[in-house]
């Protein structure tokens, strides 16, 4: 077991000898933060069980493993990349593809949708948009005491940016396909930004893979900045192999009235930690924040939420649910933060969780920090199993024991599903969530590699 | 409305703290600074035996490896630990045959305090350990209880007369390592009390320890013990006092319960040491560690707590459940007003099979005080059938204090069924329009609806205490919400 410092060591090393590379085609501005991040890393380090909110995960396995360098994808990959079809039959989506990290070149590096909207390379758009760039990256960001984040902004080279102009509604939702593949083990890092403007209305859909069975590890920033009368929808559905871990950051700053709702769906993953940060920076503003998770074998999901309010009647809405099969644990931390002068505010939050064997194991942290005092706020966790008197309801009408099981845990996880609001996807997840739940679905049915 | 609200708030805030006098006694106190032969002082002082002492310096070389924790939600000042004096004393011991030979000062201090000190106040029906500046002063009824078995005495008289009983018993529940305010009271404890009750006895009354700090500068250390042992059944109550002072006071005490099978302990605490004053000076910092093991089958123990007092609370009465079926309880209002602080709420761990446990916690905060609830509850992965629900609400007077939940929820059987809810909220304009409609003066409503709120924990402490709580809650919150 190599020790923290090592452990930072190793990224610190990375960045000295290849700052060079990881920088060269980002704009001036965004490498002007990598020297401070870098400085915040090495103070910070990699969190360990010590710090607070990583409590109950423990990211040695997977930051203790000596990764190679990774640049660049090759063109090859880019190509496989194009391959990969969404397997959302229905799903009528704006896409586009990042491969480790990177957008790829083929397809031009920055395009423009329908009414202006424009994506691509974030190194690309630093260059193109750089106004743009300079009123909001690394703003939302600010002031936080993740390592990892610091990390991220210190080396991560690419990403999708997305620009949403002012009142422009996309009647499609757009999709991010984040694909990881490689014939080594690699640890990626990439960092999105999203604008969407005041008045417009945008659904977005990141869908997080793995293409070859090596060990990954992935830490994801993503900015968005949610515009006044904005609606900004993101779902994010993961389904990685069990050697591969998957850390995301997303920060979503909002301005006056706006609605922004977060759903995070992990079918599948090694170690998933999702950490999910809602500000609240003007008045009237409203989020939503859902998650969903099912795992079994060894795998681990951390759902990590904060929601500031900051501004007055703001609200916000938790619910995250979960089964935990086999020898998986989860954990769970959900902080809403009601600054002195955030009067009217209401702030519920709710985390549910079902053990269905002896070896899984769930660890909950609901937490309440309210220094306003016109306010509605509340909280419920629960952990148990499948309700006994339901169980025995359906069972007394005819239905065999594993149906009736069967149709409670549907249940209990469609409560968050039916708040994804692009139906094609929507009826994808129940069915996936339904073959996940009879044990149908491991992870392989559904993907192109044919590994094992 | 507004306006009224505002000055009912401050006539509250303006409310005095009646135990704030103090009583000048002789004392017998050592020096400030805490060394190794602080600790050796204090033991050569009360003629303690050399396990005893062994305890202390184990205790006091951990602790100097120790650093004060600061995961709290508080706002601590600086605490110079060499700037306490460990040991203070009313000057006259030993040996009272009688309470006619009790210091007259004392004995008025304990008058002013209601508490009943004279045996012949037998409709009180409490026996009471009176604890001043650390130091056991009198107990009553020692020879009534000794009736049944039951040992009632001052931890040090324990020491002395039960060496083998306290030798068994201190330290399990609370080690001298676990955490660095108990290690420090393991250190430098002076006295406490002690109570043992028999197999198969249930105390024929209430027993209560009765805190006082008297003397300036010093820390207040106790440590109390208390063994039930198989289908025993004891009610504890302990209440707590000190004069008003600009510097702030430490007290630092340690509660260890042992319940065996089938044995119930119930302890209530109305805790209302000095504030400090409306701007935030002086005031007891309360850290206390409490823990009680309910180690046979099917025990049970129950904390109910009512926190007025103190600057800065930090305490977590806990319960361990170890043996099957056993069951956990914890009741708790605590009330912050002016700048006051609290941390508090408890842990459940759960360990044995088809153990239950109940957390209601009800915090008021007004003022500019700070208000959290931290719990955890822990189901350890043979604890099948483990029950437990949670609830803690949170009440807000006025517009700049602050109310926090920080449950940790950690479980590790499929069986286990646990359940937690909070819900922060101030008191409802309609419900005082509902109130004032029916003629019920907004004061009147406010203490009626804050009654209510407390009322579920109140219900738990045993009638003399019921009564107090009640009135400690009227004087620091009347009619200061709107």
């Amino acid at each position: 077991m190599s020790t923290q410092e090592e452990r930072s060591g190793r990224y610190l090393d990375f960045y000295r000898d290849n700052i060079e590379r990881i920088s060269e085609n980002s704009s001036p501005y965004i490498n002007s933060f990598r020297q401070n991040a870098i400085e915040e890393f090495k103070k910070l380090g990699i969190p360990t069980r010590k710090n607070e909110s990583y409590r109950y995960t423990n990211l040695d396995t997977f930051f203790g493993h000596p990764y190679s360098s990774y640049f660049m994808p090759s063109e090859p990959d880019f190509v496989k990349a194009e391959e990969f079809r969404c397997d959302v039959t229905d799903l009528d989506a704006h896409g586009v593809v990042l491969i480790n990290g990177f957008y790829p070149t083929i397809t031009g590096k920055l395009r423009e949708l329908p009414g202006g909207i424009w994506i691509g390379s974030l190194s690309e758009a630093s260059r193109k948009f750089s106004g743009m760039i300079e009123q909001h990256y690394g703003r939302y960001v600010n002031g936080n005491s993740d390592g990892l984040v610091h990390l991220n902004t210190a080396l991560a080279s690419d990403g999708v940016f997305l620009w949403i102009p002012e009142g422009v509604s996309l009647g499609k939702p757009i999709q991010i396909v984040n694909l990881v593949n490689s014939d080594q083990d690699i640890f990626n890092q990439h960092r999105n930004l999203i604008i969407a403007e005041k008045n417009s209305d945008i659904t977005l859909i990141i869908c997080d893979h793995t293409l070859s069975p090596q060990k990954f590890l992935t830490n994801a920033v993503t900015e968005i900045h949610v515009g006044e009368n904005a609606h900004f929808n993101i779902i994010r559905v993961q389904n990685e192999h069990n050697n591969a871990a998957k850390i995301t950051h997303t920060f979503i700053h909002q301005e006056r009235n706006s609605v922004a709702t977060s759903n995070n769906i992990t079918l599948h993953g090694g170690l998933v930690r999702n950490s999910t940060h809602h500000y609240l920076g003007g008045v009237g503003a409203e989020c939503n924040s859902f998650g969903l998770y099912l795992s079994d074998k060894f795998q681990h999901v951390d759902n990590y939420v904060n929601v500031d309010h900051a501004f007055p009647s703001c609200k916000s809405n938790q619910l995250f649910k979960g089964v935990l099969d086999d020898m998986a644990t989860g954990a769970f931390n959900g902080r809403i933060y009601v600054h002195p002068d955030a009067q009217g505010t209401m702030a519920y939050q709710k985390n549910s969780s079902i053990l269905l064997t002896d070896d899984a194991k769930m660890d909950t942290k609901p937490q309440l920090e309210i220094y306003a005092d016109d306010v509605k706020c509340s909280h419920g966790a629960t952990v148990g199993q499948l309700d006994e008197n339901a169980l025995f309801y359906l069972r007394s009408r005819g239905i065999d024991k594993r149906q009736a099981r069967l149709m409670l845990m549907f249940g209990f996880a469609h409560e968050v599903l039916q708040n994804i609001n692009v139906e094609a996807l929507r009826e994808r997840m129940d069915n996936l969530v339904m073959q996940r739940l009879k044990g149908e679905l491991s992870r392989c049915a559904s993907c192109m590699v044919k590994c094992v | 409305m507004e306006k009224d609200q505002d000055k009912l708030l401050n006539d509250v805030t303006s409310g005095e703290y009646k135990y704030g006098f103090y009583t000048d006694i002789e004392t017998d106190s050592i020096a400030r600074g805490l060394t190794e032969d602080t600790v050796k002082l204090i033991s050569a002082k009360k003629s303690e035996p050399d396990w005893l002492l062994d305890f202390r310096l184990k205790s006091f070389r951990q602790w100097q490896t120790m650093k004060m924790p600061a995961w709290a939600n508080l706002k601590i000042p600086h605490i110079d630990y060499q700037d306490i004096i460990y040991y203070a004393a009313p000057r006259q011991r030993p040996a009272l045959a009688s309470l006619d030979e009790l210091d007259p000062e004392l004995k008025k201090t304990f008058d002013k305090l209601g508490i009943p000190l004279e045996e012949q106040k037998h409709l009180a029906g409490v026996a009471v350990d009176a604890v001043m500046d650390s130091v056991s002063v009198k107990t009553t009824f020692r020879e009534t209880l000794a009736e049944s078995g039951i040992i009632f005495c001052s931890f040090s008289e324990a020491v002395k007369e039960y060496p083998e009983l306290v030798r068994r018993y201190l330290g399990t529940v609370v080690p001298y390592t676990d955490n660095f305010f108990a290690t420090l009271n393991s250190a430098v404890f002076s006295d406490g009390s002690f109570c043992y009750i028999p197999k198969g006895v249930r105390c024929p009354m209430e027993l209560s320890t009765y805190f006082r700090i008297n003397a300036a500068n010093t820390g207040q250390f106790e440590r109390t013990l208390l063994v039930a042992d198989e289908e025993a059944y004891v009610s504890y109550l302990e209440g707590c006092t000190a004069p008003m002072r600009d510097e702030n006071q430490l007290h630092a005490a340690v509660v260890e319960i042992i319940a065996e099978n089938n044995a119930e302990v119930k302890y209530s605490t109305v805790q209302n040491w000095y504030p400090g004053d409306k701007d935030g000076k002086g005031g007891i910092f309360n850290f206390v560690t409490k823990r009680g093991m309910c180690r046979g089958e099917n025990s049970k123990i129950s904390w109910t707590q009512v926190e007025t007092g103190s600057a800065i609370t930090w305490k977590y009465p806990s319960c361990i459940l170890k043996g099957d079926n056993s069951t956990g309880e914890f009741y708790s209002v605590a009330v912050t007003n002016h700048h006051q602080q609290a941390d508090t709420g408890t842990k459940m761990i759960h360990i044995g099979k088809n153990t239950k446990s109940t957390i209601v916690s009800k915090g008021i905060s007004a003022g500019l005080g700070q208000n959290s609830y931290r719990g955890l509850v822990k189901v350890l992965r043979n604890a099948s059938g483990a029950r437990n629900f949670s609830q803690c609400d949170s009440l807000l007077l006025g517009s700049r204090c602050g109310a926090h939940t920080f449950p940790y929820i950690e479980v590790d059987n499929q069986t286990a069924i646990v359940e937690h809810e909070a819900t922060t909220s101030k008191i409802g304009e309609d419900q005082i329009f509902y109130c004032n409609q029916r003629g019920i003066s907004t004061e009147d409503a406010i203490a009626l609806i804050v009654n209510g709120y407390a009322r579920e924990v109140i219900n738990k402490l045993p009638m003399e205490f019921a009564v107090e709580a009640q009135k400690l809650l009227q004087i620091s919150l009347e009619g200061s919400v709107g």
